[in-house]
């Protein structure tokens, strides 16, 4: 462990006052806190470090999430982070922009998304979901909604039918994005997950639908 | 007409200078046309010849000796001598010789495939010499370079350069290459619809949803962007990077040869006959945007044919290209979930979109009226010395864009897994684990490619390299993680390790399409015989420029925390801070070097005392209960801070 840390005041700067919330500035070498974008006294560009997307964006952590304070600390940290701002700085600088402009993003994609921001609040909380919902697989009404409607997407050619299932998919879609929320506000993660996986499957529905229509239009 | 022709002297080669550095320009560059601005205080200016002229045809002749001439009298040579004359040549960037297929017969010159043994760019092949795109490219940059010295009576050497939104990896990297060469430190590659909206923006104070419907010489793009409060958004992108005028122009003349052959009772068309047909096909295309109809003449190996036309049979013949961009629109619209309803504008750039066919689709489509205040051929120009002088001098404004294509990687049985989907915004960073299927696998293959499809044969391959050193382990049982990563100019870098040993295995990646490093070297070396003198300059600039920053970084220290330091340890780091000083001014890139080491040396007790300072003063005031929590909050950090390091 002490080798470890050895190391990094090499590789980084990064000393031994860790367990009190501080590192050194690589630039000024002086203490900055975690979270800190700037050091508070040589006001060098600090790297993003480990920080969940909801601190590093403001917001509390919660699935209803108030998209126009998403944009604008978004928007505000980007006006301050992004590569444009830094590009006649020097090469470390330039690269530190790069890494924080890439967190920041990777937060805000995350957050501004219903069904990414649900998995990501679950993953938080120490659930995984996996990727195709193997966890509820058993779920049988999950299982022959996604496949009726799948079925009869195949089976038809008719812009009326494809335009039904759309509005049914967008429905059902509506639907989980409310029970998703109602879920996490009691705390009910087993019911959120089962939610997401219900969302995974319709949004894959809804992607195939918008497929179908584009080759219906092609023909 | 201005003659734009370069030669560097020997010594005289541009060299970036710290303290001396002057405007950066914008330059678009085009298939047919490219346009330089420059901006200063938010004022920009598109930079014109003495006759007023601001396009610069994006034509090079070259003489036997191999010199280039760019511009309007190139183009005039097209007809003259056309074998010594290459236009069109951006649609080549970052082009393999797979490619050669589908370009076959679409420009009138003589493309071939690489050589044994180098990159595997395609190589034109022209008054008997064979130059890649990027030299050509290179070629047409000098010019615009030299219009902007010429008018700023001042060394210019770093340029924003415009690039098709849809453009992919390689032909960025083409076009980065193409600027290298010409001497030209590019800022920012930005894509030209953004450029477009940031021109339009500012310009018209337009908030809200735009579109900006990019219909140029060779290429179409279309970005759905949210303007507000100077922040650029792009949601979406799409378009063809092989879908442009020139086609319109190609569809008119091969009308016009059908025509003539059939008269003539003509077999074969000779080369001479397309590029006449071509250059009158233009002709007759912009004619009919004000006019009904008109007829035109073909002119060859003495055999002369009429050839009446009327905007109905120009419609007709174009209407497959028009329908094709308008598709391309819907679903960029639906891929950031709009309706054509919910944008407020359509911003047209580009000189295709002269063409009423083109303006009457579009307006059809988003049920307004397209915008075109500014000039289309300019306003992409203007908008990259606009986002030139926010890289330089600073702004208020913020670009902020998206990938045009997934990312992704080849897997078992030649299927791709997307790493980073299209319209991710950027700068953006993904990583993907995959394991070995082979008990004992120590290599891995890493196929690099862009696109959309599934199969890895019809997306575009960007780059191929072995993953090697990873431990002998059961199938499985080894963890490979490649990362993706794309900086804020659209570029891909890609690394890959394994993680169960934390070996960083070494990578080599071959560029499918761009110019080896060896090449690259070579044919610096070529255009500017100082490129060592130059590079030396390069490195001492970056260490007098990282040498200031440490000692300004240093001087911030002192002025909050002086009072930690006694007077023997004040006069050390005094001592040093100036001997650095002196270095700087000085021309030995070791000699600042050493100083900056020497520095850090001396003020590294200081540096001590200062994060001793800043934890006492932080946990005073702080009660039992807070600090508790604060330590267990620190420590899970702590554990993430150890994981980072590992990976």
């Amino acid at each position: 462990m002490q080798s470890q840390v050895d190391n990094k005041q090499v590789d980084s700067g990064a000393g031994s006052n860790q367990s009190q919330g501080f590192l050194p500035c690589w630039s000024c070498r002086g203490p900055f806190q975690v979270g800190d974008l700037f050091c508070p006294t040589c006001e060098a560009m600090l790297p993003p470090g480990q920080r969940n997307h909801f601190d590093r964006l403001g917001l509390e952590v919660a699935y209803d999430i108030d998209m126009a304070a998403l944009d604008r600390a978004y928007f505000d940290l980007q006006r301050r982070l992004h590569p444009d701002r830094f590009a006649t700085r020097t090469p470390r600088e330039r690269a530190l922009s790069q890494q924080q402009a890439t967190s920041i993003n990777e937060a805000y994609e995350t957050l501004k998304d219903s069904l990414k921001r649900a998995d990501y609040l679950v993953h938080l909380k120490g659930v995984k979901v996996f990727t195709e919902g193997c966890n509820q697989i058993n779920d049988p009404v999950i299982l022959m909604e996604a496949m009726e409607l799948r079925e009869e997407l195949a089976e038809t050619d008719a812009p009326e039918d494809v335009d039904r299932i759309a509005k049914a998919t967008q429905d059902d879609i509506e639907d989980c994005e409310i029970g998703m929320s109602l879920a996490f506000k009691g705390g009910d993660l087993e019911g959120a997950c089962s939610l997401i996986t219900r969302l995974k499957f319709l949004r894959k529905l809804a992607d195939e639908v918008r497929a179908h229509r584009a080759k219906l239009g092609k023909a | 007409m201005a003659i734009l022709l370069q030669i560097h002297e020997p010594g005289e080669t541009p060299v970036p200078h710290a303290d001396n550095q002057g405007l950066a320009i914008g330059i678009d560059l085009g298939t047919t046309n490219s346009v330089v601005a420059i901006s200063s205080e938010g004022n920009s200016e598109v930079l014109r010849d003495e006759n007023g002229e601001a396009l610069v045809p994006s034509v090079v002749a070259y003489a036997t000796d191999g010199s280039a001439i760019v511009g309007g009298l190139a183009k005039v040579l097209l007809l003259d001598r056309p074998e010594t004359v290459v236009s069109s040549v951006k649609r080549l960037m970052g082009r393999g010789a797979e490619d050669l297929k589908s370009l076959a017969g679409t420009l009138p010159f003589k493309v071939e495939p690489p050589e044994e043994g180098k990159s595997g760019m395609i190589r034109v092949n022209i008054a008997g010499h064979r130059l890649t795109p990027v030299e050509i490219s290179a070629d047409i940059l000098r010019a615009l370079k030299a219009r902007a010295e010429e008018h700023l009576d001042a060394i210019v050497d770093r340029a924003v350069i415009t690039v098709p939104a849809y453009f992919d990896d390689a032909a960025r990297t083409a076009t980065k290459d193409a600027a290298r060469l010409a001497g030209l430190d590019v800022l920012r590659l930005v894509n030209e619809p953004t450029a477009a909206a940031l021109a339009y923006g500012l310009d018209k104070d337009a908030e809200g949803l735009y579109a900006v419907y990019d219909l140029g010489g060779g290429t179409f793009d279309i970005s759905v962007l949210r303007m507000e409060k100077g922040v650029f958004q792009v949601l979406a992108t799409g378009g063809d990077a092989a879908l442009g005028g020139d086609d319109i122009d190609h569809a008119v003349a091969d009308y016009f040869l059908k025509q003539r052959a059939e008269k003539l009772g003509e077999t074969e068309i000779s080369s001479d006959e397309v590029k006449t047909s071509l250059m009158t096909a233009r002709l007759a295309k912009e004619c009919l945007t004000d006019q009904e109809d008109g007829e035109w003449m073909l002119d060859v190996g003495g055999e002369l044919t009429r050839h009446a036309l009327d905007r109905a049979t120009l419609n007709r013949l174009i209407e497959p290209l028009a329908d094709r961009t308008i598709e391309i629109c819907r679903s960029v619209l639906e891929d950031a979930a709009l309706g054509p309803g919910d944008v407020r504008g359509v911003v047209l750039v580009g000189g295709s979109t002269r063409v009423p066919l083109v303006r009457e689709k579009v307006r059809d489509l988003f049920g307004a009226e397209p915008l075109a205040d500014i000039n289309p051929d300019e306003v992409v120009a203007i908008g990259a010395a606009l986002q030139a002088e926010a890289l330089t001098v600073g702004s208020d404004t913020l670009l902020l864009d998206v990938t045009p294509l997934s990312l992704g990687i080849e897997t078992m049985g030649g299927m791709v897994e997307k790493i980073i989907p299209r319209n991710t915004p950027i700068p953006v960073a993904k990583a993907q684990e995959f394991t070995t299927y082979q008990d004992g696998q120590t290599a891995m293959a890493i196929h690099v490619v862009q696109g959309e499809r599934e199969m890895s044969d019809q997306c575009r391959s960007l780059a191929r390299f072995d993953l090697r050193g990873i431990p002998a382990l059961a199938a499985g049982a080894a963890r490979i993680r490649v990362t993706y990563a794309v900086d804020a100019d659209g570029l891909l870098t890609v690394t890959a390790g394994e993680e169960t040993t934390g070996i960083e295995a070494q990578v080599e990646v071959k560029p499918s399409y761009g110019l080896t490093e060896e090449e690259m070297a070579g044919m610096l070396y070529d255009s500017m015989k100082h490129a060592k003198e130059d590079m030396a300059l390069r490195l001492l600039t970056e260490a007098r420029v990282e040498a200031k920053r440490n000692l300004k970084a240093l001087q911030s220290a002192l002025a909050a925390d002086a009072d930690l330091l006694d007077a023997t340890e004040r006069a050390a780091i005094d001592a040093a801070m100036s001997a650095l000083e002196s270095a700087i001014e000085g021309e030995d890139r070791d000699a600042i070097n050493t100083a900056t080491e020497d520095l850090e040396t001396a003020s590294r007790p200081f540096a001590e005392k200062r994060m001793d300072r800043g934890i006492r003063s932080a946990l005073t005031g702080l009660d039992v209960e807070a600090l508790e929590s604060r330590n267990a909050q620190d420590l899970e950090s702590e554990d993430e801070k150890m994981e980072e390091g590992a990976a």
